[in-house]
């Protein structure tokens, strides 16, 4: 067994704006490694531009700027001389919420990032797509077919292909942005089978917008809030899941999550 | 089952070698993007520069004011008022045959027809746009040419006239596809609006599609009309040449372009005729520069407003 | 009820009227080419492709002229197509939103419109004078390439655009550059676009006269055996059979004009088909 697990982030009153509006602000949080971390809250609360400050996706977007520490096992991801984010990525993957697929075999889309790292072998590189094809759950179903067009899968499969994708370059950290929202509700169903098995190697940080999902995957969840227009978006609190659901800490936390239950 | 552990990753960190690979050739897309900025001053420059001389020497105003052009006699004279009122007859000519066409026929397509003839006549038109010049002209020459003279009872068929209804013709692809966009960048809760209230399809298009699509109409007129300017071959070869103002379409005429691609090919390299070619070549530059930024920047304004 | 039933009879009215104009300029298209085709095809079979003309070119075939266009046409390509895409790649994927770009735009847009024969003015001076070129191959490819630049970027930048933001985040969030994330993803699924518009722009430079006038072209040339010659050329041909000629040989005439028109159908409908074909094989 692993006797240092890694993949641990620590922010530090984080906040993110878009151009010269402040999104979210002042979040200070903890994210265990090897675990499952939710982020909840209501729709348009800072979720995924919380999850992106993470693998630093949000420079990609364009005037958005990033303030606060980010720390990934210990690291100062913000500073490029540190840790470059393109070398960040490689070890903080993401999965989106929509699936999207490269249009190219499934094989491809499978060693495009170990391709991009360096390895080249084909052997290597088959035995790697074969790796995170079966940790992402989708082996079974293509393992015959791995030339196909990655267009023909089903939404759940190309999802789960995503996964895969993400899994090959053998990242410490998954984040998650409301990946099983676009599908059915079996295709979700497996989407959470993988990430329970995931989180036996990886440290997984998930947002969604459903409680039960929430309950069900997470050890740790991350209550966000934006409490009024005029005012960026917040952490409300962050702990462990059972905790959170029976015995919130925060009155806000209780009624959002009471009122999602019903 | 054994997961993959995390602890055997290969040392992060791209070598150094990829990093300078990919700063040059970001450098070298950086480069490439300002060519076009660069290239249309070289050409402003050039055009500056290769006239230079005709302007001290002749003067600029008094060329674009002078009415006689002989060039080649022992006392020169570089007056462009014929080949500028050639080109203006030219232009009327070929605006009236495609203004009101393009027009409709864009407002046809774009109001009217259903997808997939839309699709089949844009790429028709397309086509069409890709018809070089020179196949025109001589279409002109075969067709046009004898019917105009014949029809009006000319001298000869080879007249402003002729090349403007050549032209306009030519300015057709242009104006039908910039104002179909314009026609098609309205949004239909619009349309739908006018619908609703009761209005026919042709009420609608005409009390509510077309003003809101006016200025990407005027736009694309405006660029019809820097086509028909700037038109060399078909007048060339359809305008007649003639060196005198035509005070009627119906006379031989020329163009500023036509005149210096007649003339070019002749002339001493770096001599003075040469140099009020260019200074002609800078005039027409000017002149099409100012209508397409014209053009450009009420498309641009359109473009805005429609974006949300 | 009068006033819809009139209003109905002014919809069927305007309807016609703005039917038959769009009628009128398809079969002006379709008219011109019919035309050429009628007038052109007969005068041309193999030997008037493959020979060298005869008796001050009343006779024999084309195959230098044809040559030449090919020759024009491969090095302007040869100069437009790596300047104009990445140039519409900078624009698309690099450019900042910011007032240089909307600069970059307009002098695109500007281009577009500058008269043909400004550019062979342009040519003359920059590339036959100054850059010492003469008449060759050389200074009209530059010429024309300067000319199809415009047309190559803007289809570049827009093939670009029509790729789904996601994809680029999926290849960046996996940790490549933004430099392979253009090469490995981003070129391979717009590279039809690309390479469509880009073939397009090219055939009307092919087609072009007035650029390669000065530039260029010679009444006669033998086929040139360095990209510094001068070169016969079809559309220039075309013109000096057409115009200068005392007695036009009807076969020379329209025989060119044919080759021309249908060269560049061809490749259009090639390209049209190809593009398709491409368009069925990815679907978002
Ligand atoms: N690319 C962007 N540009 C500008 N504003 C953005 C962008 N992405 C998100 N925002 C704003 O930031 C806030 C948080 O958005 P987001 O992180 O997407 O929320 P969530 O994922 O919780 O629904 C919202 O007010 C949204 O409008
Ligand atoms: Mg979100």
């Amino acid at each position: 067994m692993v006797t240092n697990p890694t993949g641990s982030f620590d922010l530090e009153n984080v906040s993110v704006a878009y151009g010269s509006e402040t999104a979210v602000a002042g979040v200070s949080m903890h994210i265990v490694p090897q675990s499952v971390t939710a982020l909840i809250g209501p729709s348009g609360c800072g979720k995924s531009t919380l999850l992106r400050c993470l693998n630093r996706m949000n420079d990609e977007l364009g005037n958005v700027k990033v303030e606060g520490s980010i720390r990934f096992d210990g690291l100062d991801i913000m500073d490029n001389r540190l840790l470059d984010p393109v070398d960040l990525r490689r070890r903080v993957g993401q999965v989106f919420q929509k699936p999207n697929p490269f249009p190219m075999s499934i094989y491809d889309n499978v060693a495009y990032g170990p391709k991009t790292h360096g390895t080249r072998a084909k052997a290597e590189l088959d035995a790697v797509v074969e790796q995170a094809l079966k940790r992402a759950a989708l082996w079974n179903e293509v393992k015959d077919q791995l030339k196909k067009h990655a267009f023909e899968l089903s939404g759940g499969q190309q999802q789960r292909l995503c996964i895969a994708r993400a899994l090959a370059t053998m990242p410490e950290v998954l984040l998650m942005d409301e990946p099983a929202s676009a599908l059915d509700p079996i295709s979700s169903q497996q989407i959470e089978d993988t990430i329970a098995e995931l989180k036996k190697s990886v440290t997984i940080v998930i947002v969604t917008h459903n409680m039960q999902q929430a309950a069900r995957i997470s050890d740790r969840t991350a209550f966000m809030l934006r409490e009024s227009m005029d005012r960026p978006a917040g952490l409300i609190e962050i702990g462990d899941t059972r905790v959170m659901f029976t015995n919130p800490g925060d009155k806000r936390t209780e009624s959002y999550i009471t009122g999602r239950f019903g | 089952m054994s997961e993959p552990r995390n602890t055997t990753r290969p040392s992060i960190g791209r070598p150094g070698i990829s990093r300078a690979a990919e700063g040059l050739a970001k450098t070298i897309i950086i480069i490439s993007g300002w060519t076009a900025i660069a290239l249309l001053g070289a050409i402003a420059a050039y055009l500056f520069i290769e006239s230079r001389s005709a302007i001290s020497e002749v003067g600029l105003w008094s060329m674009i004011s002078g009415e006689l052009w002989y060039p080649t006699s022992k006392t020169a004279q570089y007056g462009f008022l014929p080949s500028e009122t050639g080109t203006l007859w030219v232009a009327i000519v070929a605006l009236m045959l495609c203004v009101p066409v393009g027009v409709a026929s864009a407002v046809y397509i774009s109001e009217f027809a259903d997808k997939r003839i839309k699709d089949v006549y844009k790429s028709v038109i397309e086509f069409m746009a890709g018809i070089p010049s020179v196949v025109l002209g001589l279409i002109g020459l075969s067709l046009l040419a004898p019917w105009v003279r014949t029809t009006f009872g000319l001298d000869t068929g080879l007249t402003a006239f002729a090349a403007g209804l050549m032209v306009g013709v030519m300015c057709l692809p242009t104006i039908i596809s910039i104002a179909e966009d314009a026609l098609h960048a309205v949004p239909s809760e619009l349309r739908m609006g006018s619908l609703a209230l009761g209005n026919t399809r042709w009420q609608t298009t005409y009390r509510v599609t077309i003003p809101a699509a006016s200025s990407g109409i005027f736009a694309a007129i405006m660029l019809g009309m820097g086509r028909a300017i700037g038109e060399t071959m078909v007048v060339l070869m359809l305008a007649g040449n003639s060196g005198i103002i035509p005070n009627t379409p119906f006379l031989p005429a020329r163009t500023l372009p036509g005149t210096i691609a007649g003339e070019l090919g002749e002339v001493v390299r770096g001599g003075q005729h040469y140099s009020v070619l260019f200074a002609m070549g800078l005039v027409l530059f000017m002149v099409t520069f100012v209508i397409n930024l014209a053009a450009d920047s009420v498309l641009e304004r359109q473009r805005r407003r429609w974006r949300r | 009820m009068s006033r819809s039933s009139r209003a109905r009879k002014a919809e069927a009215l305007a309807k016609t009227l703005l039917g038959m104009a769009a009628l009128l300029a398809l079969s002006a298209a379709l008219g011109f080419i019919g035309y050429i085709f009628y007038r052109g095809a007969g005068y041309v079979d193999w030997a008037f492709l493959t020979q060298a003309p005869r008796k001050f070119m009343t006779e024999g075939g084309i195959y230098p002229v044809i040559v030449g266009t090919v020759y024009l046409t491969v090095w302007t390509a040869l100069f437009a197509l790596p300047v104009g895409i990445m140039a519409g790649i900078y624009l698309s994927e690099y450019a900042p939103r910011t007032v240089t770009t909307r600069i970059m735009r307009l002098a695109i847009a500007n281009m577009a419109g500058v008269p043909s024969i400004v550019y062979g003015l342009f040519g003359v001076a920059l590339f036959v004078i100054q850059m010492g070129f003469n008449r060759s191959i050389v200074a009209g490819a530059l010429t024309l390439a300067c000319m199809t630049l415009p047309v190559i970027i803007t289809s570049t930048e827009e093939a670009l655009r029509q790729i789904p933001t996601d994809l680029r985040h999926a290849s960046l969030a996996l940790g490549a550059t933004k430099l392979r994330t253009i090469r490995k993803v981003i070129l391979p699924v717009a590279g039809p676009g690309i390479i469509t518009g880009s073939i397009l722009g090219l055939s009307r430079a092919a087609g072009e006269t007035a650029p390669i006038l000065f530039t260029a072209v010679a009444f006669f040339a033998p086929i040139a055996s360095g990209p510094l010659d001068e070169t016969m050329a079809l559309p220039y041909h075309l013109y000096i059979m057409a115009t200068q000629s005392t007695k036009p040989a009807p076969n020379m005439v329209w025989g060119t004009a044919f080759v021309l028109v249908a060269g560049i159908s061809m490749l259009n409908v090639v390209v049209a088909i190809w593009r398709s074909a491409q368009r069925r094989k990815i679907r978002w």
